[in-house]
């Protein structure tokens, strides 16, 4: 990304689409070639901006016959995502499969555990109840705290401060979604001699958005240096369906409708966009609160945050530690 | 045993695994040397809500309360004295 652009405006964070679809295509191409030595693409398609883009910019890169594609719903996610996922795999014509993972979901014990978790906290929670966490206190200065949000079959919401022993394993049990997903990816690909695409977009990769060994793992991720902005851009730019370029991201992981703002970002992602990057760009907290409307002590508590996150998930990032280096590999 | 020798007590043993009272400064910040993420912030918090009896309210979880021995001993005066 040029980083030229010092002060904030409408469109720092504007770019040439034509460009920046070629070079990712060729950055793919040569890592296929020369990292990877793989032949071909695999992708699971959550209907979200995210992966559809990357699954486009597969396509750019090695045409749809050597692009494989995943819709990998399981008992909590919305049919739209799938109908989504669909509609995308057909626009781009690319051949893919439906692998519905509840059953292997309920089998390694996923909804229990996260239900014991959550009817310690609401003991009347049953079948039929739906579920979400929510993030708090980011961008008050506060250190992060979660609410359990929890819907009656009737409509009626409930919430209440969640315990660390619960929190831990809702999230814990959460997460058996995005590794069972990632296994289902890893099999086509080894069963193709295929590559895994891993679909961050740069707030989510900075930030720690992902689940190490889950969506969290892949080959390449062609669009982790994009701010979501950008990746919404993209889309258009690309020609993706309009009920994709349109679609409001969430987690679709919990029974009740998430945004991700919720769950984990202190704001909106088109304003997260800007504060990260302005804290990229060395923007004052006062100049970002002044532009973002939310003044300049809730700008340094954002900033703080974006710190605060990127410490606090470095270790997703890295390798296993070593006890002493093993210099013989290549 | 003083608030601060317990929790220093608990930090040394959860966070550090020493028993080397050197590791730790009362007022270092546990975020700024790395010494405990936000989940162990929340950790802590859990730890002092048993330990000693009080409950840390949403608006309390801010760093001039949580953020080193010396701030977590000062807000636990605070909240006692309250």
């Amino acid at each position: 990304m040029p980083s030229s652009k010092t002060k904030l405006s409408d469109d720092v964070l504007s770019f040439d689409m034509d460009r920046e679809v070629d070079k990712i295509a060729e950055a793919m191409r040569e890592i296929l070639r020369s990292k990877l030595h793989r032949r071909g693409l695999v992708i699971a398609m959550s209907g979200g901006i995210d992966s559809s883009v990357s699954a486009a910019l597969s396509v750019k890169a090695l045409g749809p016959g050597k692009v494989f594609g995943l819709l990998l719903p399981e008992q909590d996610s919305s049919s739209s995502s799938s109908d989504r996922g669909k509609q995308l795999a057909e626009h781009l014509g690319i051949e893919y499969i439906t692998h519905n993972i509840a059953k292997t979901l309920e089998a390694i014990g996923c909804y229990e555990w996260r239900d014991k978790a959550i009817k310690e906290t609401f003991p009347e929670y049953t079948d039929g109840w739906k579920n979400k966490i929510v993030i708090t206190g980011g961008i008050e200065g506060q250190f992060n705290h979660f609410k359990l949000v929890v819907q009656t079959p009737q409509g009626d919401i409930k919430e209440k401060k969640l315990g660390l022993k619960q929190y831990l394993q809702i999230v814990a049990a959460t997460n058996y979604k995005q590794r069972i997903r990632k296994t289902v990816e890893y099999f086509h690909a080894d069963r193709l001699n295929y590559a895994v695409v891993g679909t961050p977009n740069r707030l989510e990769y900075d930030q720690g958005f992902f689940v190490k060994n889950g969506d969290g793992s892949a080959d390449v991720k062609p669009i982790a240096h994009l701010y979501k902005t950008q990746v919404y851009a993209l889309a258009k730019h690309l020609g993706l369906p309009d009920e994709i370029c349109s679609a409001v991201p969430t987690t679709d992981t919990y029974s009740l409708s998430q945004g991700q703002d919720e769950f984990y970002f202190a704001l909106p992602y088109q304003q997260m966009d800007i504060a990260l990057w302005a804290l990229n760009h060395g923007v004052s907290a006062k100049e970002l609160g002044e532009y973002l409307g939310i003044g300049e002590d809730r700008a340094a508590y954002v900033y703080q945050d974006i710190q605060n996150k990127r410490h606090t998930t470095k270790y997703m990032h890295d390798k296993a530690y070593l006890v002493e280096p093993v210099t013989e590999l290549p | 045993m003083s608030i601060e020798h317990k929790l220093r007590g608990y930090i040394l043993e959860n966070f550090l695994f020493t028993d080397d009272e050197s590791a730790l400064s009362s007022s270092d910040s546990f975020l700024e040397k790395g010494i405990i993420d936000s989940t162990g912030i929340m950790e802590v918090i859990y730890f002092i809500q048993e330990e000693f009896g009080i409950e840390v309210d949403d608006n309390e979880m801010i760093p001039e309360n949580l953020d080193s021995v010396n701030n977590i001993v000062k807000f636990l005066e605070k909240k006692k004295a309250a």
